[in-house]
């Protein structure tokens, strides 16, 4: 029960300790920082991390205390999780980017006694909260830029307490506290974003963290000398899991950008070789690229155009191991040396081994796209409950509309309902402080409701998700509302970045669409439209004519599904502001709560079901720094076309 | 005003002697007097804003300050000693830098060689070792690029490190030309508009930054600008000019409640 059963690594500081020993000489962490990429070896990153660990022991961390992190990615806030666990202390990673109040919810629902930031920004959060926070001891921070005139009895440099820790020679304390963990202790905590309520804090053991790190690096055959650029949330469980589980299990190199802004220059520099990103970063890559071969000589787009076809036909093929003719293998080396190579490196995709997307459907375009580029892009289906992995697409069984086979130790259950129930290695311990949820989401037999809707397809064995259980509904006549799914066709036209679909116990779909800004934006210029405001282009009636047409045509796609024939969208507006995190619109991981948006927006909807040919409204907005405003628009309804449903005809 | 003796402002920054002292300037060109008899101090460590309207002779007066004009009558004394007429490069040697009102930066070469020539007046090795490139040369454009990522790190520009100078929307030229004078390290920094044509968003970011310069480096800045928020907001002391006379000098409370900045300049609210 205390150990696995053959005696290895109990903990990530075990983990840790074998790489150092397996190899110390060799870059554990890199940051590209003063426009240089700094490098730490394992052997360097376990000094820094014991004396962090040191230090908070000087500040009196007790066993079982929640230290809380938060900034953008950087070595240094890794090493304060790993530090926090030498001590037996639990790391609770936190979203950088959240409000004062989400970030004061967390630390007070954990009882976070310290808490690790990256700078000012994140010091200021908590200044404004702190006083609601009892338990809250002392802030630790890595940047002290701005800071120097604040109060410093209960905030300390991250490089000062660093020092104090290695003055106290408290490592006999370390160690012995590190000795003393065990599997069953839990190795993390995180934050589900949710979207509906409250989030819950899910708490993963030891055993959880290591076993899924474990079987998901044999899976992909992940090895010591692969790079991975950390960039996404780290409160996310998904960057815990790349960054911290499996590299710390296979030994791998973990490189921060320099800033959020720089990641794609970062990512040309590093060249990861396993790369994990949600769609939208796909999709924008791919939206960019193709505004800047708009912009090319003819030549330039003839080759890219020609090349580019060539790629769709063979790549894929050559990536699942098929038969392809020697004329073809010919010409895809010709669009590899011409257009497919340098386009990979330009993208900071030359070297990528392993690439994995989720989070969100991707569009078939975006996954073919990439899969002609002869990149080995995967989906994963999972959740934080299940420590990431549910399901995954091994190599050479590749396709955009399933998310895979099971994962390793992986089992599956569909329902009658047709909920995705799973049970593994990695289903969590508990909701922390919250007995209720975890009763409901977990049974004891150890079975975890999903909460999406799918089946298991014949013949493959690979799943495929449908909607979010709660979200697929019937409508008025009683046929089959399945919102996500017209809601991925329509964001798979690169000039849609988002999208909302009504219909549940209506008589037809409605919907709200969100244009992109870059896509459109692009399109306008080129087109000489003339505008000043996302919101007057969001109105413009040649945008509109354009959106009309996408959701047309969605609608023929969708028509030609019997099963989900009544989600043709009917009626449709083009929003005036982006659905955004900071207004609640959004989770901040970008996933849409339906709900709220409903309640905001009850007005369009109403609109929408109304006969109205436009609608006037107010619409409260929140600004980066906290301050709310209001913008006004008066918004355009537009009728879609219907295609009518064929199986009726077929099946009288 | 005396004003002499060094003292702490209320948010903790030190205000030290006078730095920059003029006494008496008038500058013409041909019959027009520009500037009329002006004398005013800039302090060490002190942020000092030179407002007016249009025409009043803010940016004439600027020149003045960094060198470029010489007035007929009047003297400058920059830290304790009276300044000769001199050439710009010799006011950059000695410690002041600038930016200006219509962005003045190579749009030709990327933001990192922009902000590098920033560092100019601090090589000190001759054309010909530079061209050789090895040894001192090599050192010392190592030294400086340090201190040229020091300031792309606290202007948040890493992003566009690369990035040819044209390609850059207005509010980030703006940035990179204050790059640029932070890369020569100055005593004194003359901001020329620093905010003129920004939106909201654009002169948050660089009233943060103008602070921050202050605050973390020590730096005295004196600045033009029209927006009178910001202006109020940021500076220690105000001058007010008009027609080429000073009508106000003091803090910011002081100049909004004088009676004649108000009728030439502030204005009042409409009943």
């Amino acid at each position: 029960m205390h150990a696995p059963a053959d005696g290895g690594p109990v903990t990530i500081p075990d983990l840790l300790a074998r790489n150092v020993a397996r190899h110390g000489a060799k870059p554990a962490y890199r940051e590209k920082e003063f426009g240089i990429w700094q490098s730490w070896t394992w052997a360097q990153a376990s000094e820094q991390i014991d004396a962090l660990a040191m230090g908070l022991l000087t500040l009196g961390a007790n066993v079982g205390d929640h230290v809380a992190v938060s900034g953008r990615n950087r070595p240094a806030l890794y090493w304060a999780m790993v530090a926090a666990q030498r001590i037996g202390c639990i790391p609770v990673p936190l979203y950088a980017e959240a409000a004062a109040e989400e970030i004061a919810y967390a630390l007070d629902h954990c009882g976070a006694r310290f808490a690790v930031v990256g700078d000012q920004e994140q010091v200021d959060k908590i200044a404004d909260v702190r006083d609601g926070l009892t338990q809250l001891d002392h802030v630790i921070y890595l940047d002290g830029r701005g800071l120097r005139k604040y109060d410093h009895a209960a905030m300390t440099s991250y490089a000062d307490l660093q020092k104090a820790g290695r003055a106290s020679g408290l490592l006999d304390q370390v160690n012995a506290r590190s000795a003393a963990r065990t599997y069953d202790d839990t190795c993390v905590m995180l934050y589900t974003s949710g979207t509906t309520g409250r989030p819950k804090g899910v708490v993963l053991s030891n055993r959880n963290v290591i076993e899924t790190s474990k079987n998901s690096s044999e899976f992909d055959h992940l090895r010591a000398d692969d790079e991975v650029l950390a960039y996404l949330p780290m409160a996310w469980v998904g960057d815990f899991i790349f960054s911290v589980g499996q590299a710390m299990w296979t030994g791998f190199c973990v490189n921060c950008p320099e800033s959020a802004d720089t990641m794609q220059l970062d990512l040309r520099e590093i060249g990861p070789t396993y790369f994990f990103a949600p769609p939208r970063v796909f999709e924008q890559q791919l939206t960019n690229v193709m505004i800047r071969m708009e912009d090319a000589g003819r030549f330039k787009k003839w080759l890219f155009h020609r090349y580019m076809a060539v790629g769709r036909r063979v790549g894929a093929l050559l990536l699942d191991g098929k038969q392809v003719s020697a004329g073809d293998r010919l010409n895809y080396m010709l669009a590899k040396l011409l257009v497919i190579g340098p386009l990979k490196n330009t993208l900071g995709l030359s070297r990528v081994r392993v690439g994995y997307t989720a989070g969100e459907a991707i569009g078939p375009e975006i996954f073919d796209f990439y899969r002609a580029l002869g990149i080995n892009l995967k989906q994963l289906y999972g959740q934080t409950e299940a420590t990431v992995f549910i399901t995954q697409q091994p190599d050479g069984e590749v396709r955009s509309d399933t998310v895979g086979v099971p994962s390793p130790g992986v089992e599956l259950r569909i329902a009658e309902n047709g909920e995705v129930f799973y049970r593994s290695p990695g289903v969590f311990v508990e909701y922390y402080k919250n007995p209720e949820s975890t009763a409901s989401t977990k049974d004891a037999d150890g079975w975890v409701a999903t909460g999406d809707a799918g089946f298991i397809e014949d013949g493959t064995g690979h799943l495929r998700i449908i909607d979010r259980a709660k979200d697929v509904g019937k409508m008025a006549d009683g046929r089959l509302f399945a919102p996500k799914y017209v809601e991925n066709k329509l964001k798979f036209y690169p000039n849609i970045l988002e999208a909302v679909v009504f219909g549940a116990n209506r008589d037809y779909c409605t919907a709200f669409i969100n244009i992109d800004l870059t896509a459109v934006g692009n399109w306008a210029e080129r087109n000489n439209i003339a505008y000043s405001s996302y919101q007057e282009l969001s109105q413009h009636s040649r945008v509109l004519d354009m959106i009309l047409g996408h959701v047309s045509e969605v609608n023929r796609s969708v028509a030609a599904d019997p099963m989900l024939a009544g989600c043709q969208v009917h009626r449709f507006l083009v929003l005036h502001k982006e659905l955004d995190a900071d207004d609640g619109e959004m989770t901040r991981t970008r996933k849409v709560r339906r709900r709220i948006v409903e309640e905001k927006f009850h007005d369009l909807i109403t609109a929408l079901y109304g006969g109205a040919a436009e609608i006037y409204t107010e619409t409260e907005v929140t600004y980066e720094d906290g301050r709310k405003g209001k913008i006004t628009a008066t918004l355009v309804i537009c009728d879609a076309l219907v295609a009518a449903e064929q199986h009726k005809v077929a099946a009288e | 005003m005396d004003g002499a003796a060094p003292y702490v402002t209320a948010d903790g920054r030190q205000i030290g002697g006078v730095l920059m002292d003029m006494r008496g300037i008038t500058l013409r060109f041909g019959g027009v007097e520009a500037i009329k008899n002006i004398s005013f101090d800039i302090r060490e460590g002190e942020i000092r804003a030179i407002i007016g309207p249009n025409g009043a002779g803010k940016s004439s007066m600027l020149n003045v300050i960094s060198g470029f004009y010489h007035p007929q009558d009047g003297e400058v004394w920059f830290r304790g000693e009276q300044r000769k007429p001199m050439k710009p490069y010799q006011v950059a040697r000695l410690g002041i830098a600038r930016t200006f009102q219509n962005i003045a930066l190579f749009e030709g070469m990327s933001v990192l060689d922009n902000i590098m020539t920033g560092r100019l007046t601090h090589m000190k090795t001759g054309l010909l070792a530079q061209a050789i490139w090895k040894g001192r040369a090599e050192a010392e454009e190592v030294a400086n690029r340090e201190i040229v990522e020091k300031v792309i790190d606290f202007l948040e520009i890493q992003a566009i490190r690369k990035t040819p100078v044209g390609r850059l929307p207005y509010g980030l030229k703006k940035r990179v030309e204050l790059a640029r004078a932070l890369a020569a390290e100055p005593k004194l920094l003359l901001l020329d508009e620093p905010m003129a044509g920004m939106n909201v968003e654009e002169k948050e970011d660089m009233s943060r930054f103008i602070l921050d310069v202050n605050d973390e480096f020590g730096t005295t800045i004196a600045l033009i600008e029209h927006d009178m928020g910001v202006v109020m907001d940021l500076s220690d002391r105000v001058v007010v000019m008009d027609y080429g006379r000073k009508i106000g000098d003091g803090t910011p409370d002081e100049v909004r409640n004088n009676q004649e900045v108000i009728d030439a300049y502030l204005g009042v609210a409409h009943d």
